[in-house]
């Protein structure tokens, strides 16, 4: 499609959407109201600008379905995301809705080179969390054999991936490293499985762990990307030029705004990511903040797609009025062989102070060569709070727990515990 | 004139140091003597045990950051003033002890210490005619 029909085609189908919102949520109604705006103001795909954004305090806030746009009997699922403050935020799909997920998430599939002859183990978790069951129904639509592997026994996973000579793998990449590192212990060794690609998504990866899983899997890692507000996995993907990911825009279009001002940003600028559902029926929302930073680009793609591509997501802490990212404390981590490529970011507020804490594993290899005493942990602590510091620009206190000991992620990331209480 | 140590690595937190001493319970090995340094974060274990090559293959089996290393161990007669005389050989000859601990072993009062200076320290014990502790002897005692 050019860049000229597929406009067209999105500003019809934003069209659409206003007009439908308009007459079945209450909550837009109101909004688009008091800007003044009817559905007849939107006619082009330029419009959007003119459209109230939503944050997630609105999901929050309406909980748990005073932004469904359809009568219950039209939805056939339901998803939640984990609340850690507050009330969880509740997604209901309606049969169309399932249908549009399942075929971005066939798309994906697709771009990471997978067919029908190969045998895809799900290992996000299945429940829920969108992860599980949007990659289980994307390969079934492509046609695939899926393997609803889910998270939890990882030695019986292990041993179908064997016995069964699967092909493929989906999870997150932290489940990934947990895979081959279980390999490790119970000795069964990379030429006993024919894993040959990877969709890894749910939470933010460095190209040094794509390196890192791939060389211990043996396999191709793509990045799978989506969030449940918006639909769940395959909102956007990798092609095989593994440069950025291309969104699913004639269903969902992006913009990159400023945090700050709510300004519409150009194409090659860094800010944050904003998605409009242009199809969904269940549960569509205009101009939908995710708080993910990441630009946006159109190049023409050497793989032929003209969709528009994203660069890597983060998720954006503020700390101390610095923006922080957790991807910045990954390279750290990763580039530090006394450690184990896991860690966990603790924001705190003690007073009106926030403060971060980086708890890293250490590797069991680096204590055995025959410490002692205190010093080599001081020095390793020394090291990486430096090295924090000059990545991060502001000071992070360093913990060292023992190898082993930091939770393995299974859905969604857990690489950030932000307890600040924030009015 | 050393015996191996085991240190192990834990985290100041409830729970941590049972795990390391299961270990030695479903192995079967006799601890002999252990000691905890701890800072506000981090406690650093140090063991003393029966077999403590055995012991090394199975805490790292199960997970746990744990090194072997070799430390001086010395007799002691059993008295007043034994302990700071022995330790004063070390100290007059300018060499500084990084740790220090003592336990009983079959009716010998056993001094244990770590120091960087390991050669000079080995000539002090050889010339001053102290006894010392080797492994063997803390496999025997429980045999």
């Amino acid at each position: 499609m050019s860049p000229n029909e597929r406009r067209a085609l999105q500003g019809k189908r934003l069209h659409k959407l206003v007009e439908y919102v308009y007459h079945n949520v209450p909550f837009y109604r109101s909004k688009l109201q008091e800007m003044d705006v009817t559905p007849d103001d939107i006619n082009t795909i330029d419009d959007i600008v003119k459209l109230p954004f939503t944050t997630k305090k609105d999901l929050r806030d309406n909980y748990p379905f005073g932004l469904q746009a359809v009568p219950q009997s039209e939805i056939i699922r339901v998803h939640a995301s984990s609340g850690t403050t507050g009330n969880p935020t509740i997604v209901g799909y309606t049969r169309k809705d399932v249908g549009v997920w399942s075929e971005c998430m066939s798309r994906s599939l697709t771009a990471f080179g997978v067919t029908r002859d190969d045998i895809f183990s799900v290992g996000y978790g299945y429940g829920l969390f969108t992860g599980g069951l949007g990659a289980h129904y994307g390969v079934e639509h492509l046609g695939a054999a899926v393997l609803p592997a889910s998270t939890g026994s990882t030695e019986k996973h292990i041993r179908l991936l064997c016995d069964l000579g699967v092909t493929g793998l989906a999870c997150t990449p932290s489940y990934a490293l947990h895979l081959a590192e279980t390999m490790e212990k119970l000795g069964v060794g990379r030429d006993r499985i024919k894993l040959r690609v990877g969709a890894f998504g749910a939470e933010p990866w460095t190209e040094n762990m794509r390196k890192e899983i791939q060389e211990r899997l043996g396999l191709k890692g793509y990045n799978l990307y989506g969030l449940s507000e918006i639909m769940g996995p395959g909102v956007s993907y990798e092609c095989e030029c593994q440069n950025g990911s291309h969104i699913a825009d004639d269903h969902f279009y992006p913009e990159i705004i400023n945090p700050d001002t709510l300004e519409p940003q150009p194409y090659g600028t860094s800010g944050e990511l904003v998605f409009t559902t242009l199809t969904k029926q269940g549960m569509p929302l205009l101009r939908y903040r995710t708080r993910d930073l990441c630009t946006l680009f159109d190049e023409p793609c050497p793989c032929g797609r003209t969709s528009v591509r994203m660069g890597r997501s983060d998720d954006m802490l503020i700390i101390r009025g610095i923006n922080v990212f957790p991807s910045q404390v990954e390279s750290v981590v990763l580039s530090m062989p006394e450690c184990a490529p896991r860690y966990l970011l603790v924001v705190e507020r003690t007073g009106n102070l926030d403060t971060l804490t980086v708890q890293v594993e250490m590797r069991q290899e680096y204590f055995a060569q025959g410490f002692d005493t205190f010093e080599p942990i001081f020095k390793l602590e020394r090291e990486l709070a430096a090295k924090l510091k000059s990545v991060l620009s502001i000071s992070a206190k360093v913990e060292i727990k023992q190898p082993g000991t930091l939770e393995r992620s299974e859905g969604k990331s857990r690489f950030v515990l932000d307890k600040r209480v924030l009015k | 004139m050393t015996i191996h140590q085991l240190s192990v690595f834990v985290e100041n937190k409830s729970g941590t140091v049972v795990k390391v001493l299961d270990c030695f319970k479903e192995n079967g090995i006799q601890l002999i003597a252990i000691t905890i340094a701890d800072t506000s974060e981090y406690g650093i274990c140090r063991i003393v045990c029966s077999e403590p090559l055995r012991a090394y293959d199975c805490l790292k089996e199960a997970g746990i950051a744990v090194s072997i290393s070799e430390v001086f161990a010395v007799s002691l007669a059993d008295k007043p003033g034994a302990a700071a005389d022995v330790l004063r050989l070390f100290t007059k000859e300018g060499i500084s002890v990084a740790y220090l601990y003592a336990f009983l072993l079959a009716g010998k009062a056993v001094m244990v210490f770590r120091t960087d200076n390991k050669e000079k320290a080995r000539s002090i014990i050889e010339s001053s005619g102290l006894e010392s502790i080797e492994d063997s002897l803390l496999s025997e005692v429980f045999v």
